[in-house]
């Protein structure tokens, strides 16, 4: 269980950019985070990831609290940021480096056939195409099986034929351990696509708006009459959270029965 | 059967065409950098040849030759490479190892750089050869000063290029080896090392090439070997086919050298994406 309590940050510049978030995520649970530019959602799993420190409120994982990264947390940027001196299985077993050479290569293998790159290998990141390095990224933040992966916009440099691609490939991935997945995205549909549970977030200072549980079975169809009825509510939370005339308190339903 | 002919013919003239793309490639491409060297070498031999001018002050590549023949063939030579190749060495040491540690010290420690860079940058601003009279009253006129005057010139350099490569370093990487909580020795060398080594390689050519000047400079305070005593011994009796020889050594020595430090460190720097004009080599 990941548990937020009340987290917010102002950065030194004095930006406040996130302010009492706070949230419950079982286990296993996939949750999506959207909303409009800098509305502090980077911020927040920067935190999550220990990569920044809140300013108040804390981060807590299986009563842990993170103030620092955590084995447990692994994090997918929106950039692959591979090492560009280690080949793609060297980047892969970058966070094995404790494991003995032949259970990490191993264990490597597995995750480059998993994401369907057994063939590079040997390859240097320069010679990826984007996708095929944000695979190997993929894969890297995977092998060392966290508790919780935290992806920021991880697919939102690639053309929508490649994201769908990925999109797919995760879910693969992610029912390998069935870990925590917190994605932030732009995309509504991929939003809903992937997750169980979408948080809308709100700007000036970044906080929890809404909360949309998407409740479709999976594999999900993109062009079914319930996955566009989601993808609906999901669209108006936003749209109502960029409407600074709507009061905070706006229950999340409300926002749901609007259809 | 027809086929077969065909798809040879075919592929034939594009094979054809790598196979001699390739020859070109392995030796054309060095030869094309000589090109205008040699051509205007073989214009005044010929020039002085046809008596169009005496050579006296600017003597023919044959001369400058028969010239390195001589001092080859007397041991002299031999023993002015030496000498001149053992202080360069010695200086570029001592240089690159202070170098290293204190651009090394100021680009990880913020509370380092506040303190050392400012004053290395105002000794920086001393042009070096002004060092010269007060490293022979420190350290005399033998080696010690000589080395030390090439050592600053290649500290500098070397210094500015490690703090700046280490400064540098995409925070983007950083975090990555943070997300995998990286201890702070794993971080150097997992890290901090690979990513700087691209521009330290090339602090040392840049030191190493200082390193060649400061040579000339500190053999003219007064050498009784080395190149630049060549130098300076033909200025005085009046031979410019011993002083064009020692530029002519001077330039074989420093562009080895450089390529010695190149082929050394390029298996390190295969990974790089760099921007290559005229193409993969
Ligand atoms: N390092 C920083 N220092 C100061 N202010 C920052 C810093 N990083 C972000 N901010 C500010 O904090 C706010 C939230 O930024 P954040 O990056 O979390 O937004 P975001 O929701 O991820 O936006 P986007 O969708 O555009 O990525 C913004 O106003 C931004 O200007
Ligand atoms: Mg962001």
């Amino acid at each position: 269980m990941l548990a937020l309590d009340k987290v917010g940050k102002t950065y030194p510049n004095g930006v406040h950019a996130l302010e009492r978030f706070t949230a419950q995520i079982p286990q296993g649970e996939i949750v999506a985070i959207i909303g409009g530019s800098g509305c502090g959602k980077s911020t927040l799993l920067r935190a999550v990831a220990g990569l920044d420190r809140a300013s108040t409120g804390s981060i807590r994982i299986d009563n842990i609290d993170i103030n620092a990264p955590h084995e447990k947390i692994g994090i997918i940027f929106q950039e692959p940021r591979l090492l560009p001196w280690l080949s793609v299985a060297d980047n892969i077993g970058f966070g094995l480096s404790e494991l003995p050479v032949a259970a990490r290569r191993e264990k490597v293998a597995q995750a480059l056939a998993r994401v369907g790159l057994s063939d590079k290998a040997k390859a240097w990141p320069r010679e990826l195409s984007g996708g095929q390095a944000q695979r190997v990224a993929i894969a890297r933040a995977l092998v060392p099986q966290p508790e919780v992966l935290l992806l920021d916009e991880p697919f939102s440099a690639l053309d929508a034929f490649t994201r769908r691609d990925l999109q797919d490939h995760l879910l693969d991935l992610w029912a390998d351990t069935r870990p925590t997945l917190i994605l932030v995205t732009h995309d509504v549909d991929e939003a809903v696509v992937l997750a169980d549970r979408v948080l809308v977030m709100r700007p000036r200072p970044g906080r929890l708006f809404a909360e949309i549980d998407v409740g479709l079975a999976r594999p999900r169809d993109r062009a079914s009459p319930l996955f566009d009825a989601v993808k609906r509510r999901v669209l108006t939370a936003l749209d109502r959270s960029l409407d600074r005339d709507v009061p905070d308190s706006a229950p999340a339903e409300t926002v749901g029965a609007w259809w | 059967m027809t086929m077969t002919l065909e798809t040879t013919a075919l592929e034939r003239p594009d094979a054809i065409k790598s196979a001699s793309s390739n020859r070109w490639q392995r030796f054309a491409r060095p030869l094309l950098g000589i090109l205008v060297p040699l051509t205007l070498a073989l214009a005044w031999e010929a020039a002085v040849w046809l008596g169009w001018s005496n050579g006296r002050l600017v003597p023919p590549p044959s001369r400058v030759f028969a010239t390195i023949m001589e001092l080859t063939r007397s041991g002299e030579l031999w023993r002015h490479i030496t000498t001149t190749l053992w202080r360069v060495a010695a200086g570029f040491g001592l240089g690159t190892v202070a170098g290293t540690l204190l651009g090394a010290v100021s680009g990880y420690w913020g509370i380092a750089r506040r303190l050392l860079d400012p004053t290395v940058q105002a000794l920086r601003a001393i042009p070096s050869i002004a060092w010269v009279p007060l490293f022979i009253l420190w350290l005399g006129i033998f080696e010690t000063s000589k080395v030390a005057l090439i050592a600053v010139g290649v500290f500098f350099p070397v210094y500015l290029g490690v703090m700046g490569a280490i400064l540098s370093v995409d925070r983007k990487i950083v975090e990555v080896g943070r997300t995998f909580r990286l201890s702070g020795p794993a971080m150097i060398r997992r890290i901090l090392l690979p990513a700087v080594l691209p521009a330290y390689v090339v602090a040392l050519r840049v030191g190493l090439g200082l390193g060649w000047m400061f040579v000339v400079a500190a053999e003219f305070m007064g050498a009784s070997e080395g190149l630049g005593y060549l130098l300076i011994d033909g200025q005085q009796l009046g031979k410019p086919a011993q002083i064009l020889a020692a530029i002519t050594i001077f330039a074989l020595l420093g562009k080895t050298t450089d390529w010695l430090i190149e082929l050394v460190t390029a298996p390190l720097l295969r990974w790089q994406d760099a921007f290559r004009p005229g193409g993969e080599s």
